[in-house]
Parts: C-alpha cells; structure tokens; sequence
C-alpha cells in the first residue's frame, strides 16, 4: 500500500495549481456560478477557458494523442480533475458531459471520421455536446425512449421530444438516443445519433431549473433529417451502447473537491465569527460537525481516488463509481444543510444580498445539490447496481 | 499510490482466515464468551506457531519484524471472525510500549515470552472516570528506597484477569501538568496487594478493574524514562486506536457478507428477499460503510506503519469505523429479522462487539474533538 501520490505527480498538481492561479479569469471569479448557475457572460468566459485548457491537452486529457488528447495516467487525471473542482475554474457540467461521456463512446462505437470530427474538436475545446436520452416518459427507464427515427434515401427522420437536456441552447451537438425498430423488444431497438443542433425541425424549449437559471430544455424534433453517416455504431445496438457511456469513468472527484473546499471555507467562517461572546469556532456542536463533514468529505475523497487507481491497475470499476456518486451526492446534500446552520440566519440568503455571507454559496448549494443523485442515473438506480452487480443479490 | 495490499499481506490474510475457520469455529467462540477467562491457552499456542504475537517485533526478540500495516492485515481477520481472547491486549496494549520505550534487557525479557505465547501482558491506564486524558490518572507509584508503592484502581483495563504482567501508568510526582509525572511500571499480577475483578460487559470483552493496594515494585520495573511516559502512551493510543479499526472493519465485512447471504437465500413472497430493493438498497449502504471504513482505517494504518504524523488520519478513521461498524450491524439485524434476535444467531456477537468497540479509546464525538483541532478550530 502507498497512499501517496508520486512525486511526477506531485509536480503535475504544483502546475496545475499554478496554471490555474494566473489562467482562471478575474470576472469568473467576480461571478462566481456555481453549478446550474450559468449565464451568457459565463458561458462565454467558460467557453474560452475550455480552449485555453485544450490548448494545454488538459480539456479531455485521457484521449489519444491522435484524436488531440495526451494519453494522461489515470491517476494525474484524478489530481486534474481535483484541482480544477478546487479552484472553482471555469469547467462544468457541459465538459462532464462532452468529454466524459460522449467522447469515450465515440472513440469506442465510432467510426474513423467519427473520431477524428468530433474528438478532435471537443478536445480542443471548440465543440459541446448535449446529451439526448430522457423524455417525458423515459427518466431511469431509459430504454422506453420513443423518440423515432425512421430511414429515409440517406438520411434518418427524427420525430419526437427529450427532456432535461442539459445545455442543449448552448451545445453545437447532441447525443441522441432513438428509437430505430418499434417492434424489437424495448432494449433492441434503440440507435444513437450525433444531431447537429442547427438542423432545422429542432425547437429548444427552456425549462428553468430550481436556481432559476436556464440551464435545462425541452428539444423538439419535427422532421428533422439526419445524414446516416451520423449514426454511431451499429443500428439497434444503441441501449447497449449508451449503458457503456454511462459506465465511463463518472469522475466523482470533482464533487468531492467541490465539498472540501466550502467545508474549508466553513471552518474558516467559524474561526472568524463571533457569536454568544466566542469564536463559533469554539462552540462544540460547530467544532462536532464540522469535524463530521471532514470525515465524510474523506471517505468520499478516497472512494473517488480508489476509482483511479483501479483504472490504473487495469481493472474496470462497475458499482464502485455507483458506490462513489451516491454517497459524495448525499454528502453535499448534508454539506449544504449543515454549513446553512452554521450560519444560522444568515444561510438563507441568496445570491445579491447585501448581507450575504461566503457569496451565499451554502445557499446556493443547496439548491444545486438536489440534482446530483438525480442526474445521469438516480441514486436508486445506483443502489441497484451496487446490490446486484456488486453484491450479487437476485434482481427476482 | 497503491491502495491494494502486497503479496504477502494477501497471504497473510488468507492464511489468517483459513486458521481462524479451522481453529476458532464460532462454537469456540461461544464457548469462550460464556467461559470464565475469556481465553484458551489451546488456541493461544496454535497462533503462537503461526507467529501472530511476534508479528510486528524486531526478529532479535523473537518476532517477524513485520510491518504494522501487517498487524492491521491480521487484525482484520481476527474482526471477521471476532477472535476472543488476549491477542489485542498483549501485543498492541502490552507488548508495544516495551517496543517502544522498554531498555534493552525488558525486551529481551518480554518480547521474546510474549512472541512464543508464554507471557500475557495488558496496560492499566483508564481509571473510574474512564477517560483517556492524562489528568484521569490518579493512581500514584510514591518511591520508597529504590522501590515504589503503588495505590489506586484501574477501570476497564482488558484481559487482566488472565494477564502475567500489568503496565501500569501511575502518577509519580506533581508536576504543572497533569501531563508531566507519569510514569509506566512493569507490574507482576501475582504481586500481593493487586486485586483484579472481571467486569461483565455485554461484548464478553473481559474489561477489569485493577485496584493497586499498597503493591510494592522495585524500580527496575520503570518502563522507559519516570515523569515521561505520557507521550509513550499517546503513541499507544494512537495505535491501538487504528488496531482497534482493524479489527471492526473485518467485523463489518463479515456482517456484510452474513447479510448478503441471507438476503439470498431467504424466500418469501416466492423470491429472495435480497431481490426487493428496500433489501438492495440496505446492503448497498452497508457495503459503501465497510467500503469507506476500510480505507479510512487502512490509510491511517499505512501512515502509521510509515512513521508519517497520523493522529488526524487516526481520529478519522475511528470516528468513521465505530459508527459505520454499528450501522452495518443494525442493517443487518433489521434484515435478518427475527432470527437475528436469538443467541442462536451469530450476529449478535458482532452486534455486542460494534457497541463496545464504538466507546474504546475514544468515541466518535471524542474523535471528531481531535479533527477539529486538524482542521484549526
């Protein structure tokens, strides 16, 4: 056993650091968005920070060198990925999604022109993705999707509707999943598709998500005619395909990072807040659970780093990144809860308050944590494939 | 990094488990629980030839010279399978601090006897306010012509009633701070004026109380240097504290594993309960408790093994492993239902020791105090 890192690794996570302390821009900083909370201009910034880490090789550093990555050891990805949640750097969910899901499907189902359009590009940071596989009917269900595409001279019709298709009015592509044979049975009959989303017949529908932002859509399909060529793998193989997307490496590291550094922030808030004639700092029940938050926060930290080193040995987590999401999910739930009391009255306010204490980021998370443990398979369905795949218990 | 165990610790582990399966069977188990001593001088010699009690010392005084991170390997295995008995009070509560501060001649003296199994050692530290703060200890050692008179009563030291030796930490001057005039004595069991009475707990853990009245040793019996042990018996804590981790995370893999097995083979409504996922989704919190124990307690044991600063490593893991090990135990009594609730049932012996390895050197509130000074508040 050696639970440090080595020291090439060490020096990597000394320039990362470093990039990041002259490269994340002031304004970012200034706006401050936490997760689901974008907006034109940080959308913009971000776009450009996305280019300058592709410049670096850093944006989908687990790529190969001939599709623009640099072939990174899983284990400097996980101090990457550490250290950009850390500081907070300009890289969200649109990059989870682009680069960590779609990417690895791609390279691995595609086709060469496939691979060398879309990897290429979205490594250089130039292309987003958008994910199209719920619908109003299909959440965990995913493989009752309805969505149909039909095939016509060499195009595919697209007719349907998805639904909390993250950045979607943003995003230069979407990841679809559809319907192709309605008479095979439900998991059969499923092909995924790379839509470029200015093909006419594409409405986008905001739906405002509970930060009252515009993160997620509605997206209409109504005629819309895709090239064949953008089908990506083998026709009717799709459900097959996309429950390997969604084993990719789920890098839960990030919201442990995410965590660290506000239960940090806390314990500083503590130190300097006087409240009943002491420092918070020192009131026991503040010191029990923040001291609680810390434990937790390292039980999530060496879930997610277990995941690295068993990439590194080869080996393929399964119900270990489920294990890894569900409870770094319902640890930023707790942590959001319990840093809110801590600041007693003061937790409840909201971004723009003039009173509002640590950019009212408790508050703010909150609100967002409600959504991881939902998103990309709730922690229900996680907790299945623990008890089945990991522990081997009968599904009847 | 590496987060899988060596070669040769995967050996040990197994070879561990195939000798506790054969040689400690629960019925043992049973057997000692209910017996007087708590301990079987049979089963002690068979893990003196596998050379578990000299497992961690230096081969000049008869042990391996293995790693602590070994120890902990072979701890693991004693949880899953809740060996009874001496073996933690010995070599991590008795035979440690003369590793660590004994001369010369006490370690040859000791180490050797204890490695082969002919010599039970424990420490005497705790008293009635049954806190691990120095300034809980009272009992004095006053010097007397190159002896010391010891008076005082030691609560909750394990395995005395079958223990040769005692290390006994008495005060010995007034010092500022309570901290400061402490002082370890080799004491012999036998030695008149020691009465030692087992307390009955509801783990069977063999918790005593020691009363010193009027014992008298010589000053030869100083282990290590008089007015310093304090620190010395930090460093114990602190190990024994990661040992004691060790041993519930084995623990709470057996539980897991008990459980999983059951909720497979237990029919009702025509299937498997382990197929309802109010079933699933307990055992998947239970395996993500053991699953964050193990490697909260193995990175401490690692950091400890290293000689690397741990305390904060420590007082996590334990934090974490005492409350997760009485979860997974209360997952799994809630699933094994009613039969979980008779003696017949092995869970309650892994029910009994979660509760009591909770409390020992510490509870969770006690450990999360010492994160909190890690984290500067």
């Amino acid at each position: 056993m050696d639970f440090r890192f080595s020291e090439g690794e060490e020096a990597f996570r000394q320039q990362v650091r470093q990039w990041l302390k002259q490269e994340i821009p002031q304004r970012w900083v200034e706006l401050d968005p936490g997760i689901w909370e974008e907006t034109e201009e940080s959308w913009a910034i971000a776009r450009q920070f996305h280019r300058k880490l592709g410049e670096k090789g850093w944006l989908a550093p687990a790529y190969p060198k001939e599709y623009g990555g640099l072939e990174l050891s899983h284990m400097k990805r996980l101090i990457l990925a550490e250290e950009l949640a850390y500081n907070r750097a300009p890289v969200g969910v649109e990059v989870e999604i682009t680069v960590n899901w779609v990417t690895p499907a791609i390279l691995l189902f595609g086709t060469e022109r496939q691979k060398k359009e879309y990897a290429t590009r979205i490594a250089r940071g130039d292309t987003i993705f958008c994910i199209g596989y719920s619908e109003p009917d299909a959440g965990s269900d995913l493989a009752s999707v309805k969505t149909r595409a039909v095939e016509d001279g060499d195009d595919y019709v697209i007719n349907g509707q998805k639904i909390w298709c993250s950045y979607a009015h943003l995003a230069d592509y979407c990841w679809l999943a559809v319907r192709t044979d309605p008479d095979a049975p439900k998991h059969k009959g499923i092909s995924v598709f790379i839509v470029d989303m200015k093909t006419p017949g594409i409405t986008v529908r905001p739906l405002i998500n509970i930060l009252n932002h515009h993160s997620f859509n509605e997206v209409f399909f109504d005629d819309v005619r895709v090239p064949k060529e953008n089908l990506v793998g083998q026709k009717n193989n799709g459900w097959y395909q996309v429950a390997i997307a969604l084993d990719f490496e789920r890098s839960s590291i990030g919201w442990a990072a995410t965590n660290q550094r506000i239960i940090e922030e806390l314990a500083d808030y503590a130190r300097e807040t006087t409240r009943n004639g002491q420092p918070l700092a020192k009131d026991p029940l503040v010191r029990n659970q923040l001291a609680q938050l810390a434990v937790e926060n390292e039980v999530a930290r060496m879930m997610a780093y277990r995941i690295a080193w068993m990439y590194s040995k080869g080996l393929h987590p399964g119900y270990e990144s489920s294990m890894s999401m569900v409870f770094v999910s319902e640890l930023s739930r707790r942590t959001a809860s319990i840093g809110m009391r801590i600041l007693g009255h003061y937790g409840e306010l909201d971004r723009g308050s003039k009173w509002a204490v640590l950019n009212a980021r408790l508050a703010r998370m909150s609100l967002s944590a409600l959504s991881i443990g939902v998103g990309g398979g709730s922690n229900e369905i996680q907790r299945n494939i623990i008890a089945v795949r990991g522990l081997g218990l009968p599904r009847k | 990094m590496d987060l899988g165990l060596s070669e040769e610790q995967e050996m040990l582990k197994t070879s561990a488990r195939d000798f506790l399966q054969k040689e400690c069977p629960k019925q043992l188990v049973r057997q000692l629980d209910d017996s007087e001593e708590g301990h079987s001088p049979d089963l002690w010699r068979k893990m003196a030839e596998q050379g578990w009690m000299g497992l961690v010392f230096p081969e000049e005084y008869g042990g391996s010279g293995g790693s602590f991170l070994d120890l902990a390997v072979l701890l693991d295995e004693m949880g899953y399978n809740i060996l009874p008995g001496p073996f933690f009070s010995a070599v991590i509560l008795g035979g440690l601090p003369i590793a660590l501060t004994g001369s010369e001649e006490q370690k040859m003296e000791f180490l050797p006897r204890l490695a082969d199994g002919t010599t039970l050692l424990t420490l005497a530290l705790t008293e009635p306010t049954a806190g691990y703060d120095a300034a809980s200890v009272r009992t004095e050692a006053t010097a007397r012509n190159g002896e010391y008179v010891i008076n005082g009563t030691k609560l909750f030291v394990p395995n005395a009633n079958v223990a040769d030796y005692l290390i006994c930490v008495a005060r010995t001057g007034k010092g500022d701070q309570a901290e400061s005039s402490l002082t370890l004595l080799i004491i012999d069991a036998r030695s008149p004026g020691v009465r030692i009475t087992p307390l009955k707990t509801i783990a069977r853990d063999r918790q005593c109380e020691v009363v010193f009245d009027n014992v008298v040793v010589s000053e030869k019996n100083i282990l290590g240097r008089p007015n310093e042990a304090w620190p010395i018996v930090e460093e114990v804590l602190q190990k024994a504290t990661v040992a004691k981790c060790a041993e519930m995370v084995g623990g709470a893999q057996a539980v897991l594993d008990m459980t999983v097995n059951y909720a497979r083979e237990r029919i009702q409504f025509d299937r498997p309960i382990g197929s309802f996922q109010a079933i699933q989704h307990y055992c998947a919190d239970m395996a993500s408790d053991v699953i964050g124990s193990r490697f909260l307690t193995y990175k401490a044991a690692w950091k400890t093994s290293e000689g690397l600063p741990a305390a904060a490593d420590v007082a996590m893991a334990k934090a974490w492993t005492g409350e997760a090990y009485e979860r997974v135990t209360l997952l799994g009594h809630q699933i094994l239902g009613a039969i979980g609730f008779t003696m017949d049932h092995d869970m309650h012996l892994y029910y009994r020791r979660a509760k009591a390895g909770q409390t020992i050197f510490g509870d969770a509130d006690f450990q999360r105090g010492i994160v909190a000074r890690g984290q500067g508040l």
